[in-house]
């Protein structure tokens, strides 16, 4: 149809046609995934595109949170060029399609049935005003404990169900002369464990109403004030020296056997893969205790631009192989998430992704799942961020009492708003 | 061919001699500033041109992209809140007062530390060639490799305190780096170790300018060593006081980036000055209005120490 179309403008006039007939067979990707077993990753889907004849360009900003690729992206973008498409989070995409700058997706998604695949709670995000503009690539999920399996058999521990369980299991472990949990204090770790404890105290009624819907009432609640004091008591068991230190070498404290457990995304669980642990045998996956049957998510995304007609085809190319299944499944073995679509087989998968993709099957059909505040797929970055400085201040002293941290709380999140 | 040449050519200088004279004199008055122009148009615009902007900016309500309507004061009525919310303190609180304290502290150390150095290095002692570069390759550095170096330094689990508690002396502490009321001044030390080799350099070449003369007189009147340099030398070291504080007042207003590499912010963002509340709230929080607003704010803080200062010193020149 498209082509036919370009056919008939071409034959028009001579100079379009040497211009729009032959499509840009190239791939612009912005991108900040350039560590290790992230960059072999993304390899997959470069060979994917080069079998159908494919280029692929190559934008890595490196920096793991993605602020230097989301400022160099802001740049490409402010001067109008475009990149085929970008990693994004959450509402970022949303707020580029705001500024009527993301192309189009929606024809291949109805080709390949994305409605029906991918999870509703996604389609929030990759979906703006009934059009796809964002192929979402992964589903990382925040509530998961990481323990070390030599400790725990050491110490005679098993899976805690309940809070109270896991406060048991952490003072066994400081009785043992292990450092219980492993915590980086950096403000989005922190707020990352306390969307889980969160999750844990109020249960998945209250974590949406408190932390996606931004209902006041439930933030200054007594659920809340609770959720606070429990994260104080988590916070006793972590050593001294844990403020500022990066989330991976917190894993590396619970992948040596220094440390218990920690508290974090499954992206954790890449730092066990690469230390060559198995689960089950060398580490244990399990959901926070109180929060089996809920996820919450974040996920990247490859947000798609309205690029020039002639690379839409190549665009288009990049979205379908971005959610094939054969890409979904090599992608997300190696990155630690599960698939963004809920009908990928789970046979490449090792025992925790097996149980994240069960989890998040159930979770969407359940309704609940639900975005993490810390990593910004609850509420736009202005809250999110107030929302980690009150927990780190939490954490760290500034804020002195639960009853203070709830009014500092509401607070923040309606100036932020 | 030549000769066409030749006739064309010798014709000018007599007719012509005085406009093609002119024209070449009237070029040379002229090429200074047509050599500073681009220079001069690319400083109006990229630096007068965007503090205009970066003022416009903080009156709309920008966030994740500039917009273009004036809306008001909000951005500053924020601000202005947050300069009083001392207890919890909110990032812009402990922004401002960690510039105070950092300001003051690592301007002040330099200048001192700077100073003293210079005066022992100027005792013209041996080795004085070896030790000069010695106290200046730190300034080689950037603040991010200086950042990570004292990071690790001051770790109580990696650096100082562990390796002296494996010597033996397992009573000491210092946690300052986790500490969220002094680790402010772990970035003071950094910055301090960094700078301060230089400043000692400028001071250095400042002594060295001084007229052994003057200082022979001194002597020959029965001034003490102290008293040499109380009252006489660092006087006339007053030009190079100015522009040590120059340099250092603006490396302290951007240390930025030493602030991250060697804190991240410090627990519960107690590291912060107010460049990372700028680029925190401009590009992570989608709060360009905000961040827009602070930057103003500290444009025109700086202007009110440096202007004065500078107004107070250059005056006396003409004298």
């Amino acid at each position: 149809m498209l082509r036919k179309l370009l056919i008939g403008t071409a034959l028009g006039s001579g100079l379009a046609f040497a211009a729009h007939a032959q499509d840009v067979k190239e791939v612009e990707m912005l991108h900040w995934w350039t560590s290790g077993g992230e960059a072999a990753a993304l390899n997959v889907l470069k060979e994917d595109l080069a079998k159908q004849g494919f280029a692929w360009k190559d934008v890595p900003v490196a920096g793991g949170g993605g602020d230097a690729a989301m400022t160099a992206l802001k740049a490409m973008v402010a001067a109008g060029n475009y990149p085929t498409a970008s990693q994004m989070l959450g509402y970022t995409v949303l707020d580029y399609a705001e500024a009527g700058v993301m192309g189009d997706l929606t024809e291949t998604a109805v080709k390949e049935g994305w409605d029906k695949s991918v999870p509703a709670a996604l389609q929030k995000f990759s979906v703006y005003d009934g059009k796809w503009v964002a192929a979402p690539v992964n589903v990382h999920s925040v509530n998961w404990l990481w323990i070390n399996k030599a400790v725990m058999d050491k110490i005679g521990g098993t899976e805690p169900k309940t809070f109270d369980d896991f406060v048991a299991l952490l003072d066994k472990a400081k009785a043992a002369g292990v450092i219980p949990l492993a915590l980086g204090g950096q403000n989005w770790q922190e707020a990352t464990m306390f969307d889980s404890v969160v999750l844990s105290t109020g249960g998945p009624e209250f974590y949406k109403k408190a932390f996606n819907d931004l209902d006041e009432e439930q933030l200054k609640s007594d659920t809340m004030k609770k959720s606070f004091d429990n994260l104080a008591k988590l916070v006793t068991y972590v050593d001294p020296n844990f403020s500022g230190r990066d989330w991976n070498l917190a894993t590396a404290m619970v992948i040596k056997g220094d440390a218990l457990v920690q508290v974090m995304g499954d992206w954790a669980k890449g730092e066990f893969n690469a230390a060559k642990k198995t689960p089950g045998t060398d580490f244990l996956c399990y959901r926070f205790p109180g929060t089996d049957g809920s996820v919450v998510y974040n996920s990247d995304m490859f947000g798609m631009f309205d690029v020039p007609d002639d690379r839409k085809a190549a665009q288009a190319a990049l979205a379908t192989a971005t959610l094939s299944k054969s890409f979904q499944s090599a992608f997300n073995v190696v990155k630690g998430s599960v698939p963004a679509r809920t009908d990928v087989p789970d046979t490449d998968f090792d025992a925790c992704g097996k149980k994240g993709i069960a989890d998040l099957k159930a979770a969407n059909e359940g309704g609940t799942l639900f975005g993490s505040l810390a990593q910004g797929y609850g509420a736009p970055p202005a809250v999110a961020n107030a929302y980690k400085d009150v927990v780190s201040k939490f954490v760290h002293g500034q804020i002195k009492t639960s009853d203070e941290a709830v009014t500092q709380l509401v607070s923040a999140i309606e100036d932020a708003k | 061919m030549s000769t066409v040449a030749e006739t064309n050519i010798k014709p000018t200088p007599e007719r012509g001699a005085r406009p093609g004279a002119s024209m070449r004199s009237r070029l040379q008055d002229a090429l200074p500033k047509i050599v500073l122009a681009p220079s001069f148009a690319i400083t109006v615009v990229f630096v007068y041109g965007f503090i205009l902007w970066t003022v416009y900016l903080s009156f709309t309500n920008s966030k994740t992209f500039p917009s273009y309507a004036i809306t008001g004061s909000r951005a500053y009525q924020r601000l202005w809140r947050w300069t009083f919310e001392s207890d919890p303190p909110s990032s812009w609180y402990t922004s401002i007062t960690n510039m105070g304290i950092f300001g003051f502290l690592y301007i002040f150390i330099c200048l001192a530390l700077g100073l003293f150095l210079a005066i022992l290095l100027d005792q013209k002692i041996r080795g004085e060639g070896m030790l000069r570069p010695i106290y200046l390759y730190p300034m080689a550095l950037s603040f991010i490799v200086t950042g990570v170096a004292w990071k690790w330094f001051l770790d109580p689990g990696l650096g100082l305190e562990q390796t002296l508690h494996q010597w033996g002396w397992t009573s000491f502490h210092f946690d300052w780096i986790k500490n969220k009321d002094f680790v402010i001044y772990t970035v003071v030390i950094a910055g301090v170790w960094q700078a301060s080799g230089f400043i000692m350099a400028m001071f250095l070449a400042g002594l060295r300018g001084i007229d052994g003369e003057i200082m022979k007189a001194a002597q020959i009147d029965g001034a003490t060593t102290f008293q040499l340099y109380r009252r006489i030398v660092i006087p006339l070291l007053r030009p190079v006081f100015l522009s040590a504080f120059i340099v250092l007042a603006h490396l302290a207003i951007k240390s930025y980036d030493l602030v991250v590499a060697l804190t991240s912010g410090g627990p519960g963002g107690s590291a912060w000055l107010p460049s990372n509340f700028m680029y925190e709230y401009t590009f992570k929080r989608n709060e360009m209005a905000v961040g827009s607003a602070s930057a103003v704010i500290m444009l025109m803080t700086i202007t009110a120490i440096i202007v004065p200062y500078l107004y107070s010193e250059l005056r006396e020149k003409p004298r």
